[in-house]
This record gives C-alpha cells, sequence and structure tokens, in this order.
C-alpha cells in the first residue's frame, strides 16, 4: 500500500456492539456468550470451527434466527448505539437490506426459485427505495455488473437454477448492497468462488466498504482472506469467543490452542506435501463431544488441558495489544502482568 | 482399462435467447484409484462436467464409458446399477437434501432402494457413517435445517460414501468447511479411498486442496480443458497462461489487498469468443489466438496444454 498509513479514528459508540449473546433453541445453547464490537469502516473476521455458531450470530444481528430460536435475557446487540436484539417484525425488516446488508452462506436457500434474478434485485431495491419499476430495473443491471455478472442485460432474465454457484452468489452480494448498508455481514461470501473471482469480490467488498464508509463482518474459514482483509479477527469455538486480534500477530503467535490447531491443519499452499506422503494434521476429536460438559469447552481435545480447565470456564484475558484469549494457560507471565493492570 | 472414459462431451442448454455451452468437448480418462482434480472459474462447466457424467443432466453429445460400459445413453433402469457405484456429493447442500427427511432417513434411503442389508445391517451402517464424518449419533434424528453449512456438507458426503461407490464425484467437498474440519474431511476421503478402493473427481476452486488431494488435474476455461497434467507437474509448470494466472490469484498472507492478477471475466457461455476462448484477457495472445482455436497437445510426461504459445 502506498502513502502515509493513517490511524483510523476511533468513535465512542462502535456501529455494532454484540455482548453477551447466548441464543438457545431448548436446552441447546449453540451460541452461549458471545461479545465483540464492529468500529465503522472496519472489516471484522469471524472463524472458528464448523458449527461454533458464526451464522446464527450473523442471523441474530439481522433479526432472521429460525422461529424455534430464542435469544436470552441479558443478550445485547446495539446498532448504531440503538438495542436491535428484540426488534419488531416490522422494524426488523426496515432495518435488514437497509442499513445491515447480508450475503448468507447457501444462496440457493434465499433465492426465490421461481422469480428471475432480475427481479430480485429490483425488489430488494423497491423495498427500501422509491423507485419505479423501470428504474429499478435499471438498477439491477447496473448492480449485476457492478458483482461482475458477465452479458448483465441477458442475464437479469435468468432464474437461480441457470447460474452456476458462484454466479448465484453474486447476484446475493448484488442484493446486499443493493441500498448502501451501513454494515455488510457476509457468511461465507466467497466459499462458492474460484480464487480470481474471489479476489474480485474481496476486492469489490473492500471497495464498497471505502466508498459507502460501510463495515464489514466478514465470515469465512479462509485464514488467507483474514490476514488479506480483515483488520481483526475474532476466533469462536463452540459458541464462544476464544480469542480475539489483529491478524498478524495473532497468525504468527496464536495463544489458544484451538486457534493453534486451527493454524496448523491449513494444507499449505508453499509446501508441497501431499496426500501421498500422509495425512493432514487435524485436531483430535470433534465439536460434538462438547455436549453437557463444563469448563473448557476444547478441553477434550486440548493438549495443554489441566484440572481448572475440565472445571470452569476460562475467563476472557485482555492483554495489551487489544489480544483477547479465553485459555489460562499459554498466556506468559508477561502477559499476566499487563492483564492485571489494564 | 479406465474406469472412465470421456470422449468430446458436450452438454449445451437451450434458453429462449440461444444456447448456452456450458460443456464444449471435454474428453477425459480416469484410472481406478486415481483422484483427477477439477479446476476452473466460476461458471466454466465444473458441476456441469460431474452432472453429465452422472447423467443428471443429458448430454448434448459426445460419450461416456464407465467400467468399460457405454453409459451415454443407458435406460432408466439400468442407471441405478450404474447410480450405486459412481456417486455425488452436491456443491450446494442444502438444496441436495429433502428437508423433510431426517438424516437417518436420508442416510439409509440409498441402502432401502439398492436393497442393501437388513435393518438393523444399516441401522449400523448409518451409525458407523455419521462417525466417521465426524457427526454424533444425536445427529441422525435432526433435520438439515438444524446443522450449520459445514455440517450440512459432511451429511452430503456421508450420504455418497454409504453405498460404497467405485467412483466418488465431490463437487467443492470442502469448500464450506472450517480447517480443521477440513483437514478431517480430507483425512477421510482418504482413507475412505485406500480402503475401498475408490476413484474422486475432485472439483474445487481451492487450489491448495487440489495440490495436497489430487493424482492429475484438468484445468477448465468456458466448457474446455485448457490444460491437464500430474498435480506435482502442474504446480512446477503451468504452461497454460490462465492456469498461471489461476495460480497468482491465490490469497497470499504476504500481500495485503493487492488487485485480481487476472483481468475481466469470464465471457458468456452463450457468447463463446472466436479463436482461442481466452485470448480477450491473455497476456500472451497474438493474431493467431483470436481466430484459430488452439487444441489440447501432449507436451510430454502426461502434460498437455491448449495455447499456441504454450
Ligand atoms: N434451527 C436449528 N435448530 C437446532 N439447532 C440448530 C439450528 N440451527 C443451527 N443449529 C445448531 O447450532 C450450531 C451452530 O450453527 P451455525 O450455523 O451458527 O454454525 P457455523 O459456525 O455457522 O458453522 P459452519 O461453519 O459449518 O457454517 C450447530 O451445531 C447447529 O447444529
Ligand atoms: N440448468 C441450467 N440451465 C441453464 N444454464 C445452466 C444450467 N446449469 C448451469 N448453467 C450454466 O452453465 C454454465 C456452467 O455452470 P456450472 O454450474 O457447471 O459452473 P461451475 O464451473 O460449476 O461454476 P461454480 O464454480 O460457480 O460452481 C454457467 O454459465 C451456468 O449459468
Ligand atoms: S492460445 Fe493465445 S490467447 Fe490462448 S492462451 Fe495461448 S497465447 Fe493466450
Ligand atoms: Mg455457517
Ligand atoms: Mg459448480
Amino acid at each position: 500500500m502506498n502513502g502515509p498509513i493513517v490511524q483510523p479514528r476511533v468513535p465512542a459508540v462502535p456501529l455494532l456492539a454484540v455482548e453477551d449473546l447466548r441464543i438457545g433453541f431448548g436446552a441447546h445453547q449453540p451460541v452461549s456468550g458471545v461479545g465483540f464490537d464492529v468500529r465503522e469502516g472496519e472489516t471484522l473476521a469471524i472463524v472458528g470451527e464448523s458449527g461454533s455458531g458464526k451464522s446464527l450470530t450473523a442471523l441474530s444481528i439481522m433479526g432472521l434466527l429460525p422461529s424455534s430460536a430464542r435469544i436470552a435475557p441479558g443478550s445485547s446487540i446495539r446498532f448504531e448505539g440503538r438495542e436491535i436484539s428484540a426488534l419488531s417484525v416490522k422494524d426488523a425488516r426496515a432495518l435488514r437490506g437497509g442499513s445491515i446488508g447480508m450475503i448468507f452462506q447457501e444462496p440457493m436457500t434465499c433465492l426465490n426459485p421461481v422469480m428471475t434474478i432480475g427481479d430480485q434485485v429490483a425488489e430488494a431495491l423497491r423495498q427500501h427505495q422509491p423507485l419505479t419499476r423501470k428504474a429499478a430495473k435499471a438498477r439491477a443491471v447496473e448492480l449485476l455488473d457492478l458483482v461482475r455478472i458477465p452479458d448483465p442485460h441477458r442475464r437479469v432474465a435468468d432464474y437461480p437454477h441457470q447460474l452456476s454457484g458462484g454466479m448465484r452468489q453474486r447476484v446475493m452480494i448484488a442484493i446486499a448492497v443493493a441500498c448502501g448498508p451501513r454494515l455488510l455481514i457476509a457468511d461465507e461470501p466467497t466459499t462458492a468462488l474460484d480464487v480470481t473471482i474471489q479476489a474480485q469480490v474481496l476486492d469489490l467488498i473492500d471497495r464498497l466498504r471505502r466508498e459507502l464508509s460501510m463495515a464489514v463482518l466478514l465470515i469465512t474459514h479462509d485464514l488467507g482472506v483474514v490476514a488479506q482483509w480483515a483488520d481483526r479477527v475474532v476466533v469462536m469455538y463452540a459458541g464462544r469467543k476464544v480469542e480475539q486480534g489483529e491478524p498478524d500477530p495473532l497468525f504468527a503467535r496464536p495463544l489458544h490452542p484451538y486457534t493453534q490447531g486451527l493454524l496448523t491443519a491449513s494444507p499449505r499452499l508453499d509446501d508441497n506435501f501431499h496426500y501421498s506422503d500422509g495425512p493432514l494434521n487435524e485436531i483430535p476429536g470433534s465439536i460434538s463431544s462438547v455436549a453437557g460438559q463444563v469448563g473448557c469447552a476444547f478441553a477434550p481435545r486440548c493438549a495443554h488441558a489441566c484440572t481448572a480447565c475440565r472445571e470452569t470456564i476460562p475467563v476472557l484475558h485482555h492483554l495489551t495489544d487489544g489480544r483477547q484469549v479465553a485459555c489460562p494457560v499459554l498466556i506468559t507471565e508477561e502477559h499476566r502482568v499487563a492483564a492485571f493492570h489494564r | 482399462m479406465s474406469l472412465l472414459s470421456i470422449a468430446d462431451l458436450s452438454t449445451h442448454f437451450r434458453l429462449p435467447n440461444g444456447a448456452l455451452r456450458a460443456l464444449d468437448g471435454v474428453s477425459l480418462d480416469l484410472q481406478a484409484e486415481e483422484t483427477l482434480g477439477i479446476v476452473g472459474e466460476s461458471g466454466c462447466g465444473k458441476s456441469t462436467l460431474g452432472k453429465t457424467i452422472l447423467r443428471l443432466v443429458q448430454p448434448t453429445s459426445g460419450s461416456i464409458r464407465f467400467a468399460g460400459e457405454d453409459v451415454t445413453t443407458v435406460p432408466t433402469r439400468k442407471l441405478a446399477q450404474f447410480r450405486r457405484r459412481a456417486q455425488m456429493v452436491f456443491q450446494d447442500p442444502f438444496a441436495s437434501l429433502n428437508p423433510r427427511h431426517t438424516i437417518r432417513k436420508i442416510l439409509t434411503d440409498p441402502l432401502v432402494v439398492h436393497g442393501i442389508g437388513d435393518k438393523p445391517e444399516r441401522a449400523r451402517r448409518v451409525e458407523d457413517i455419521v462417525q466417521r464424518v465426524g457427526l454424533d449419533a444425536g445427529a441422525l434424528d435432526r433435520y438439515p435445517h438444524e446443522f450449520s453449512g459445514g455440517q450440512r456438507q459432511r451429511v452430503g458426503i456421508a450420504r455418497a460414501l454409504i453405498l460404497e461407490p467405485d467412483l466418488v464425484i465431490c463437487d467443492e467437498p470442502v469448500s464450506a468447511l472450517d480447517l480443521s474440519i477440513q483437514a478431517q474431511t480430507l483425512n477421510l476421503l482418504s482413507r475412505m479411498k485406500a480402503d475401498l478402493n475408490l476413484s474422486y473427481i475432485f472439483i474445487s476452486h481451492d487450489l491448495s486442496v487440489v495440490r495436497y488431494f489430487t493424482d492429475r488435474v484438468l484445468v477448465m476455461y468456458l466448457g474446455r480443458v485448457v490444460e491437464s497434467a500430474p498435480t506435482r507437474a502442474l504446480w512446477s509448470a503451468p504452461r497454460h497462461p490462465y492456469t498461471r494466472a489461476l495460480m497468482d490469484a491465490v490469497p497470499d498472507p504476504a500481500r495485503r489487498r493487492h488487485a485480481a492478477p487476472i483481468k475481466g471475466d469470464l465471457p458468456s457461455p452463450q457468447d463463446v469468443p472466436t479463436g482461442c476462448r481466452f485470448h480477450p484477457r491473455c497476456p500472451l495472445a497474438t493474431e493467431i489466438c483470436t481466430r484459430v482455436e488452439p487444441t489440447l497437445d501432449r507436451l510430454g510426461d502426461g502434460h498437455s496444454a491448449a495455447c499456441h504459445h504454450a
């Protein structure tokens, strides 16, 4: 990057503040105490084990949880300072698609199979802006072009099943940014995309972020993407935040044993390792072993677990460099002192 | 004898505004126990290739031979036999799982359809496979919508493997999974391959995964194969300019927010460029590239590329 490095201004009230978020289905509580801030104009990434509650967290911000889900009392989600965890259906609808846009993990589940993509983008526009049918249609073509759907004039008339997986994802992006949101939640936005389009889409999201001074909450499992695009990253495991920090120091020196396992599990492009040479590193066990367990959810899979880990849920330590980690074991003495004096 | 042999396969979709050439003259051979990777840009026809091979989509022309038998035009009743031996893991797991069926039913049905085992045997197999893909037994009595994206993808993998087929076409099988589950899943797929002598066609846009997991790779561009090579050879010496561009586009933690190295977009398969299909975006293109379509030429050592200047 060129030019002087400008320190972003940190406004007093973050754009989005999630605190002690708990989401349950009956006795099952897949999100059990998650908190983070998203500042204006920044990209915050969430990574974590499959099933750790990333999508549910995103859906709760959008007011789109399944009807069987309950947000527990004491949970808080504030957007521009206003509590939005218990909005009426009408207010929630006004917020989403307007001030908050979302790109969903599985595009097919959110696109209407019997409506052309052009009509779907136009409808998203007309829900929040007073546009004529014709103007909305023209704007839809522009938006499809913006997300690089080839031949948008022709493609507006296509139905979702006529598009490839990657094109459907780009249509979702067009719908999400149609009304110029303040916050874009992107749940695995590039999972269905190949590397060239992935780079273009992330570049596009980042350009929109700068041009519309929009913040981005990016859920992804691609650590290369996090390193390249995120300002800060939250690591989740079994419904909780286990670590948070800036990508470079976090990847260089992960402090939570789960983050460490995640980093060694990644097949690296630069080494010529092949399946015929042997299996990939895995973190032994699975997240499903959590059920009914007290203490740290990662303990059954953790090489460092001690008695205390199996008895009490580790508190989140705040370290000097903005790092947060929910593990007492691997924090050094120097860190402890820093945490104490905070 | 190859397990699967495809010659000049094309799948064109007829649309009101003209034909869409999703797959346009693809040939390939897959040996038993081989893993063939398919890479290429979104919309280049990878899923269509997979679905056409399994006859989920009807080819426009060309032939598909499986274990020596022509399956291009087999009647529906014989198709069932073929599908027992050749399975697919679908790209969009949610769209391919019946929302009204429990995971137990989703996994038991293929066994029932193909008359495999008695009731206790089926139950045993179903419990074994969910555990192997890393879901707990409690998952069996839940419905697809109660799972996360990555968990659903593992249900799709379990459904494909439960019949112990010879060939599995995996369409982005790990792209929805976090890295530790990716590693577990790839290790599972390679153990299953060794246990069952499986062959895979492995569609993925994650080049690091393809490099680790495949023996040979086909690079597709706009419905065609532009390069084919043993995996190691492709990484040490990619020959087609498109392959090189793909490799350059991989996000690299060392480079922050760089621009995409490949300019422009995949043209519409309804409007295929003349000559070499890649010429409008190619840094090496010359006059001949705009007129003459390059053929897939052998370059030695099992490496071939379709480029006038490779
Ligand atoms: N409707 C539902 N009913 C019951 N349980 C649910 C429901 N939706 C999600 N869950 C459970 O909540 C947990 C968290 O799901 P979520 O979709 O948030 O995971 P995720 O972190 O996004 O995972 P992935 O990376 O695989 O997408 C999972 O274990 C899932 O089984
Ligand atoms: N049923 C269909 N009707 C019309 N067009 C289709 C149909 N299925 C696919 N196509 C078109 O065929 C082309 C190839 O699609 P395909 O799904 O095979 O791409 P892909 O390589 O798998 O892409 P991705 O990486 O995005 O999944 C695309 O232009 C797509 O829009
Ligand atoms: S044939 Fe020409 S246009 Fe096509 S890839 Fe080779 S150099 Fe580029
Ligand atoms: Mg998810
Ligand atoms: Mg596809």
